[in-house]
């Protein structure tokens, strides 16, 4: 077991290609998302090349669309990093949950694969660590192809958009909660997971309509993770 | 303080949302490189990472409308069955698509 986890953390040209292949399915959707956001971003008032900028350089789709909703003439600068922090939030705890992987990386590769942390990327190489299997590959990899497509798919909406108006008619408004949702059922399935879960679910949604916007995904993961400690499974490893 | 969204102020924008992101991608990282991680830390963290996700989807769940509810179900019920995520997504999709399109009145 212990040689078996002192390699979870391997990183080599074999497994970068075979987690960029792997989030190539899910790219198709995000191209779409990157398309819908090259529709309402010059409606907002954006020109193309702050539109390409902001996709290429922020690669975080809720928090540029949200930024949409705050374009005026003139914008409150901290009202926006806070509500690009508030949405991007989740980010942190991605970056905790993979840290005993990453700790065995010299830093400027650490910090380097998190440049293309998100949540597709991450929910598949946590689940590749779950089984046993090495999913840094999957990390960086998959991050380049999201990355790449996000990009893409927003070029299209500048360019050739207007082909998809309305994303919810066509369910795609649905592919990420879709997509997190498989991930979560092929996870770890037993009493204690689904108690942790409803812990989660439960804090998420008291959050949700009683505290500031976007506090919701903190505060379930939090909740979640303390119920984790409090309900801790004694049969495991130590 | 309010920026003007044109020329160097847009770009003032930009980079300010571009610095945010990169500390949100970072600071968990970091913060754990501070961080012994034991026992209680390694539950913690094992809890927390299916629980993010819970969080994320349970407003989505509860506050989305039927298209959306009935999407996550097929998903759900899909993945169990198949235990293959590509039918389980594609099958959400298009059971939102098709109830949106047929019965927009109860979606």
């Amino acid at each position: 077991m212990a040689g078996k986890e002192a390699t979870l953390h391997r990183l080599d040209r074999t497994l970068v290609w075979d987690g960029f292949k792997a989030l190539l399915p899910i790219s198709l959707f995000v191209t779409i998302f990157g398309i819908a956001f090259g529709v309402a971003a010059p409606q907002a008032g954006l020109n193309d090349s702050t539109i390409m900028l902001m996709s290429t350089l922020v690669f975080a789709g809720a928090s540029q669309f949200a930024v949409l909703e705050l374009w005026e003439p003139q914008i409150p600068l901290f009202t926006m990093m806070v509500t690009v922090f508030a949405i991007n939030a989740r980010h942190l705890l991605m970056g905790a949950t993979l840290y005993p992987w990453l700790e065995p990386l010299p830093p400027a590769k650490r910090y380097g694969i998190m440049l293309v942390a998100s949540d597709a990327n991450w929910a598949m190489a946590t689940q590749e660590f779950t089984r046993g299997r090495p999913g840094l590959g999957v990390l960086l990899g998959g991050g380049i192809a999201l990355w790449c497509f996000w990009v893409l798919g927003t070029w299209l909406g500048l360019n050739v958009g207007g082909a998809i108006r309305d994303p919810a008619s066509l369910g795609l408004d649905m592919v990420m909660g879709c997509f997190l949702l498989a991930m979560v059922v092929g996870g770890e399935k037993n009493l204690r997971m689904l108690l942790i879960w409803a812990v989660a679910a439960g804090a998420s949604l008291l959050a949700f309509y009683y505290l500031p916007d976007n506090s919701h995904v903190v505060v379930g993961a939090i909740a979640g993770g303390l119920a984790g400690v409090i309900w801790g499974k004694r049969d495991h490893e130590h | 303080m309010n920026i003007e969204t044109t020329g160097l102020g847009t770009l003032i924008i930009l980079l300010a949302m571009a610095v945010v992101t990169l500390a949100t991608r970072w600071g968990g990282v970091f913060v754990m490189s501070f961080v012994p991680i034991g026992y209680r830390v390694r539950q913690f963290i094992h809890a927390m990472s299916g629980s993010v996700l819970v969080a994320l989807l349970a407003p989505l769940a509860v506050n989305g409308d039927n298209g959306a509810r009935l999407a996550l179900l097929t998903t759900a019920v899909i993945m169990l069955t198949l235990k293959k995520p590509l039918p389980a997504i594609a099958g959400g999709i298009l059971v939102a698509a098709l109830f949106r399109h047929l019965w927009p009145m109860l979606a």
